[in-house]
């Protein structure tokens, strides 16, 4: 039998024991453009699993500024609406306000201390951008403004048994949801100026509830649990009673962070169990809400924040893993079975775990983070 | 025996009175103390101590950390509710450290003496608090339970492994001075004593 090399095993044979395999390697050769056909099938899932991309498109992400003034670890940073501004808050029972000098650099403008009696777990700025709200594990949450010239705690909120581990304004300025480990979420109404009445306290989740985050702009909550599940809430206009209308199960440990999308018809979450979900609203009821997409192999380990961005929808992730990653949805994909890949990943964005990662509302290339180590980084996202 | 779901409350109980009831923490770790959940444990021998060679002592010599080196660190923590250590009781054994030098990663298994063991989560705590204070902060701290050595292991794991829920036990003062107690290698005066002097 007379075989004629392929270009490959041309550079293997270099023996003539070696040659012997040619004669029955060469033949199956010919049927290689074939093989790819057959190929065993993709495991089926109930709705796609994304696996991680092999060849990321690179887009960047560049380091703009280190500001490091906190004592121990950075819990949360939150931007102001106007986005000159953003607050941030941590371990050392202090918040923060960062604003730019002249010279276009970040610089710690205001301290705000005594407010609480331990750490300051998150901070949230009113829609107007007058108020500033702080959760902390003393189980209070403070609200304060600036009318008399300087930041000031005007309100005290009390109510939860335990830590309070979120807080969140609503759009329209009605509402702040807090919740605690005391597996209660809280609304509260604003009645008058620095009148707080308590509208709601559900208890729904059946574990400690770690974030609350109001739809973009309806009265609708989200909240987000140690008991793996996201609840949807709102109010029934006939009885004015607040309601959980929608439960979404998926995750496999703890979700610790749930953010909407612009249009208020998807969320995304990210858990314990290093994936995200996307979850998305069923055509015409408020009611049914399912998962369309599931992205993990992207993750090392818990992922502890996320947060999608309403003028480029990419989605940005803080991970335990110390790593910063940038998704954007592919285009052209289905709606009810959409595609996101990873397009940058900054594996070593700080030396400890990554808390927390915020969006600008106004310039949507820019990005805050802050981490365990103590440091709040700036970024600046430059596309492929 | 008690089930699964009934114990899960046990322990929560603990973190519970612990967290936000001072009179409730002593009258409770009171009750544990005097009537033992185990009475009498199985103790084992101590390890020797570890041979220091010379090329250890060469500060030249770039030395990763082991698990050896994880084990001496932990070893000597006490237990709550006996003045013994975690090795004589074989709470810990170096054989269930895993140290991975390259990516940060540092996981420790622990067994509780008994599968009903209501004091799990306060020595895994110890276990944690003793390496957070110890290893560089570059260390990814991991603290479970030996798989299949007690009744509420994934609740058990879940909490150690939440560093929101372990950082806020470490700002309870009651809480971090039963902690510190466990973890300080110092000939110390029993915990049953040292309440009554705090009472």
């Amino acid at each position: 039998m007379t075989v004629r090399p392929t270009q490959r095993s041309k550079n293997v044979i270099k023996s003539p024991i070696f040659s012997r395999f040619v004669a029955l390697v060469s033949p199956l050769s010919t049927f290689a453009p074939f093989w790819h056909v057959v190929r065993p099938p993709r495991p089926l899932f109930n709705h796609p699993v994304v696996v991680r991309d092999p060849n990321p498109k690179m887009s960047k992400l560049e380091p703009l500024q280190t500001l490091c003034k906190h004592t121990g670890r950075v819990w949360d940073v939150s931007w102001h609406p106007k986005g000159q501004t953003f607050a941030s808050c941590g371990e050392d029972k202090t918040i923060r306000i960062w604003s730019k000098d002249s010279d276009s650099k970040w610089s710690n403008k205001v301290i705000l201390t005594d407010g609480h009696k331990r750490t300051i777990r998150e901070i949230a700025w009113s829609p107007c951008g007058n108020y500033l709200a702080s959760a902390s594990f003393d189980t209070t949450t403070c609200i304060w403004d600036k009318k008399s010239g300087e930041f000031e705690c005007n309100a005290t909120l009390e109510g939860h048994e335990n830590e309070v581990k979120s807080v969140s304004w609503s759009k329209s300025g009605r509402f702040l949801a807090t919740c605690s480990r005391d597996k209660s979420v809280w609304i509260w109404e604003i009645a008058e100026e620095d009148e707080y009445d308590c509208a709601a306290v559900l208890s729904a989740h059946t574990q400690d509830v770690k974030k609350v985050v109001w739809h973009p702009h309806d009265d609708i909550l989200a909240s987000a649990s140690y008991d793996n599940t996201v609840k949807l809430f709102k109010e029934d206009q006939s009885d004015n009673d607040w309601v959980c209308f929608a439960t979404l199960q998926g995750h496999e440990s703890t979700v610790w962070s749930i953010s909407w999308d612009k249009t208020g018809t998807r969320i995304v979450s990210c858990s314990d169990d290093a994936t995200l979900k996307i979850w998305q609203k069923g055509q015409n009821t408020e009611e049914t809400w399912k998962c369309v997409c599931t992205m993990s192999g992207y993750h090392n380990r818990t992922i502890y924040d996320v947060s999608w961005n309403h003028s480029s929808d990419l989605i940005a992730t803080a991970c335990g893993d110390d790593a910063i990653r940038i998704f954007k949805e592919e285009e052209g994909g289905d709606l009810e079975a959409p595609t996101f890949s990873q397009v940058t990943c900054i594996e070593r964005a700080h030396a400890q775990d990554v808390n927390c990662v915020a969006w600008n509302p106004l310039l949507s290339d820019i990005l805050v983070s802050c981490s365990d180590d103590g440091e709040i980084k700036l970024w600046k996202f430059i596309p492929e | 025996m008690p089930t699964d779901g009934n114990l899960i409350p046990i322990f929560i109980a603990l973190f519970e009175l612990v967290q936000f009831d001072i009179w409730g923490v002593h009258i409770f770790l009171k009750m544990r103390l005097e009537q033992l959940e185990n009475q009498n444990p199985n103790v084992y021998n101590k390890t020797t101590d570890r041979l220091i060679t010379a090329e250890e002592e060469n500060d030249d010599v770039v030395d990763e950390f082991d698990s050896r080196e994880i084990f001496d660190l932990i070893r000597n923590i006490t237990d709550p509710e006996h003045p013994l250590t975690l090795e004589q009781l074989h709470v810990v054994q170096e054989s269930l450290i895993q140290v991975d030098n390259a990516n940060n990663s540092i996981f420790v298994n622990f067994t509780p003496t008994i599968p009903h063991c209501s004091m799990a989560t306060l020595i895994g705590l110890s276990i944690r608090v003793k390496l957070l204070r110890c290893l560089p902060a570059r260390f990814k701290v991991r603290v479970e339970v030996t798989k299949g050595t007690h009744n509420a292991e994934n609740s058990v794991n879940k909490q150690l492994a939440d560093k929101e829920r372990v950082a806020a036990a470490l700002e309870n003062p009651h809480l971090i001075q039963v902690i510190n107690q466990c973890i300080s290698n110092r000939k110390r005066v029993s915990l049953s004593q040292f309440f009554r002097l705090n009472y």
